[in-house]
């Protein structure tokens, strides 16, 4: 058996974990979150990127508390059982450009990996287009590993430097709370908030902080990983990680059922559209990009909690793509794919080909 | 004579994916296996027991820890 202290890293934590997730991001949605995107890490990074106006997409703006607790919670568990590592300098270019071509991927399908699950628990079919693309996307990214790809080792870095991350994070909850959203206004302070569309939908801020640090916690103690969920079993046959990915998707249906969030079909789903090649092409370059930086957004998220500035990186380029994305009509909406949503998807699937090819080390053992 | 592996500093799946091709090539004897956090020491242990090898720590140095694949 694993014989290792940590029991949330056992299978039955894994699928505690997920399942956890998914009750709460389903819970989210009955409190306020948009329709299937209880929890989205593409979609709330997004929509931070529109609070702090970085994008000026008047329907995504704002700042959304469960991605701060996400970092939080993990340096908060990384903190308290001495896991917290200041490392960083793995490839810190490639890495950023790859957080782009996820979220510009991320954003033509409209959701993350965790939001294809709850976009699926709700009934949403074009969300198997965005699952076919995630599992393609990271099928091609194991052919690279196979082969020898290594952004290379990171190093140890000053203590200070792993501390960047939750601190950012905190300044930011800092402004949440001293600019609150004000009724039908779409700015309060220096935050940018929407008076309509998903952006406006939202949680009490702190059930959503609250959720996030919870979140935040066990996601760090499990290395829960939806993208590391599909690699591991096609790299290796192994159902660790996806034992907590079925789970968070069986949790979510069964509370969505509970709930009366469960609308199966394909027309008129909540911020989603139709176009079922794109929903497939958007996610496997975002599959792709997560698989070549080796987490998912959540992932990364609770990574750059626990020191990792790597991570960190990965965060602040998903945060420019998705500026890049809103601010160039690369994003998708429900009308559609954006007016430069196709050719978006071709330059990211170029980037990250570029990235994939030019760091296979051939001289490895 | 052990092998030895150098996981350190590599992020995932990269730990395992080096000790599944020392494995692969090996039917038994002993692999040293370097990891400096542990998620690594985790994913490495998991992943050696399921190919039927005795995982054991063998030591600390700083960040480091020397783990011994047996079969």
């Amino acid at each position: 058996m694993e014989k290792t202290g940590n029991w949330f890293a056992t299978r039955t934590g894994m699928i505690a974990v997920g399942a956890l997730i998914g009750v709460l991001a389903a819970l989210l949605q009955k409190l306020g979150n948009p329709g299937n995107m209880g929890i989205c890490v593409a979609c709330f990074d997004r929509d931070i990127t529109g609070a702090i106006g970085m994008h000026r997409a008047e329907v995504v703006q704002y700042l959304r508390p469960e991605i701060l607790g996400f970092v939080l919670g993990s340096f908060g568990a990384a903190l308290a059982t001495g896991e917290y590592q200041s490392r960083g300098g793995s490839a810190p270019l490639a890495r950023f450009v790859l957080g782009m071509t996820a979220m510009i991927g991320a954003l033509v399908f409209l959701g993350c990996p965790w939001r294809t699950l709850l976009r699926l628990a709700g009934g949403d079919g074009n969300a198997l287009l965005g699952l076919a693309g995630l599992v393609v996307g990271v099928w091609i990214g194991t052919l690279f590993f196979k082969q020898g790809y290594s952004l290379g080792r990171n190093q140890k870095q000053s203590f200070g430097t792993g501390l960047l991350m939750p601190l950012l994070m905190l300044g930011l909850l800092v402004l949440r709370i001293i600019y609150p959203p004000v009724e039908g206004q779409t700015q309060s302070g220096v935050l940018f908030y929407s008076a309509k569309g998903p952006g406006a939908a939202h949680a009490p801020l702190f059930i959503a902080l609250g959720i996030g640090l919870l979140v935040g916690f066990i996601a760090q103690r499990s290395r829960f990983c939806t993208m590391g969920a599909l690699r591991d079993l096609i790299l290796f046959r192994q159902m660790h990680l996806f034992s907590g990915f079925l789970a968070l998707l069986a949790a979510a249906l069964v509370t969505n059922l509970v709930l009366g969030q469960f609308h199966p079909g394909f027309e008129k789903q909540p911020v989603a559209h139709t176009q079922a090649f794109w929903n497939f092409a958007g996610m496997l370059v975002a599959g792709f990009s997560f698989a070549l930086a080796g987490g998912c957004p959540g992932r990364q998220l609770f990574m750059s909690g626990e020191g990792d500035a790597d991570a960190g990186v990965f965060v602040f380029g998903m945060i420019t793509g998705a500026a890049i994305a809103h601010n160039f009509g690369l994003a998708s909406s429900p009308a559609g794919i954006g007016p430069h949503g196709m050719a978006a998807v071709v330059v990211c699937l170029v980037f990250c080909l570029v990235i994939a090819f030019g760091n296979i080390e051939r001289a490895r053992a | 004579m052990s092998e030895i592996v150098d996981a350190r500093g590599l992020s995932c799946p990269q730990p395992v994916l080096l000790v599944m091709s020392k494995i692969q090539k090996k039917a038994s004897g002993e692999i040293e296996v370097i990891v400096d956090n542990e998620v690594s020491r985790e994913n490495i242990s998991r992943a050696a027991r399921a190919k039927g090898w005795e995982v054991r720590e063998e030591r600390r140095e700083g960040e480091d820890r020397h783990l011994i694949l047996v079969r």
